[in-house]
């Protein structure tokens, strides 16, 4: 009885990550893949862009079956956690390296109005859709943008989900994400660049970089102090070590010459 | 055939990008920390200081050597250009 409240403690605190690792990475690829649909949708018609866009979706859910589920049942966990793991690290320090380079001013942040503009004026040319008849076009960029964004977040839901044995609640994080994102993008229509896409990449990375480290040392026998806990511990650590990145590559930035006209 | 072969192309060319891409030493920690977890298994509490410390490492000395490339047009890093390219006929 003593146990239990540690033990439960656990086990939701490794749950709610999962749930906002998920949920979070699929914001991020949605909102990318909402803008190329969009895009697609008014310069060649909305029918054939939401139909390539329920494909794409159809194919990712069918993957994340066919992998995820014989992964689960036919890989020895620990095996599972140190490949999930390697995976998880390089997509998760590949995310952080590029959030902190943004967020420092090294690199241009992610322009959701630059892509829409350059995805409807490479679309507006070569014939109109006209919206009621079926568009190859439409049908071909909206199921590439879809497919293409959401197959890393197959990847971390088939990673995240399977490593705890949780794939289902994985899927259903995932779905929720994509389902927010497309009622805001239906509310607020081109606006995506609201979005503080760069901040929800920032966290996801630091969570995905925790997981990461934190599977591959229970893969390899590692004991983690605390257990499922020190993954708290790990997105601290993480947490500290991006702030500090930041601050310091902000401190890199060459200093703008004042340009005075005589 | 055809249509086979540039699938596999595709495919490969999603792994190479997302393994690989444009910040290799992220593969070269991955096997890094791997390798530590299995050698350090005499002083697993070493483990759980040296593994996140070694990833932080790697992040940082990356994202250093990544400023450089960032200097040149973020255009050529990020053309959507290949993901929205109408299909040809």
């Amino acid at each position: 009885m003593a146990l239990a409240w540690p033990l439960d403690t656990m086990h939701t605190t490794s749950t709610l990550i999962l749930i906002l690792a998920v949920f979070g990475a699929s914001s991020v690829e949605m909102v990318e893949a909402l803008t190329i649909v969009v895009a697609a949708g008014v310069s060649r018609g909305w029918r054939s862009a939401l139909e390539g866009a329920a494909t794409a979706v159809v194919v990712l859910a069918l993957l994340v079956g066919f992998i995820g589920v014989p992964l689960i049942h036919y890989v020895p966990i620990d095996t599972l956690r140190v490949v999930v793991g390697a995976l998880l690290l390089v997509l998760g320090l590949a995310w952080l390296r590029k959030a902190i380079l943004r967020a420092s001013g090294h690199k241009a942040p992610h322009d959701e109005d630059r892509i829409y503009a350059e995805t409807v004026a490479e679309l507006s040319g070569g014939g109109d859709g006209g919206g009621k008849s079926r568009d190859g076009v439409a049908f071909a960029v909206a199921f590439k943008g879809v497919f293409l964004e959401g197959t890393e977040v197959v990847l971390i839901v088939v990673s995240l989900g399977a490593s705890q044995g949780r794939l289902g609640l994985a899927a259903l994080s995932a779905g929720a994400a994509a389902v927010v994102v497309a009622g805001v993008g239906v509310l607020v229509a081109r606006q995506l660049s609201e979005v503080p896409e760069n901040t929800i990449k920032t966290v996801v990375g630091v969570m995905l970089t925790s997981f990461g480290v934190f599977w591959v040392g229970e893969g390899a026998g590692v004991r983690w102090p605390g257990s499922d806990l020190a993954i708290l511990g790990l997105v601290g650590f993480f947490v500290l070590v991006t702030l500090a990145a930041t601050a310091w590559m902000r401190s890199l930035l060459p200093v703008p010459t004042s340009v005075t006209s005589s | 055939m055809t249509v086979l072969r540039r699938s596999l192309r595709a495919f490969g060319h999603f792994w190479w990008d997302f393994l690989i891409g444009d910040s290799p030493e992220f593969v070269l920690a991955t096997g890094v920390i791997i390798a530590l977890a299995f050698l350090l298994d005499e002083g697993r509490l070493v483990a759980t200081i040296v593994l996140p410390l070694v990833a932080a490492a790697f992040l940082l000395g990356s994202t250093y050597r990544g400023r450089k490339r960032a200097a040149r047009p973020a255009a050529q890093e990020e053309a959507p250009a290949s993901r929205v390219s109408p299909p040809t006929p």
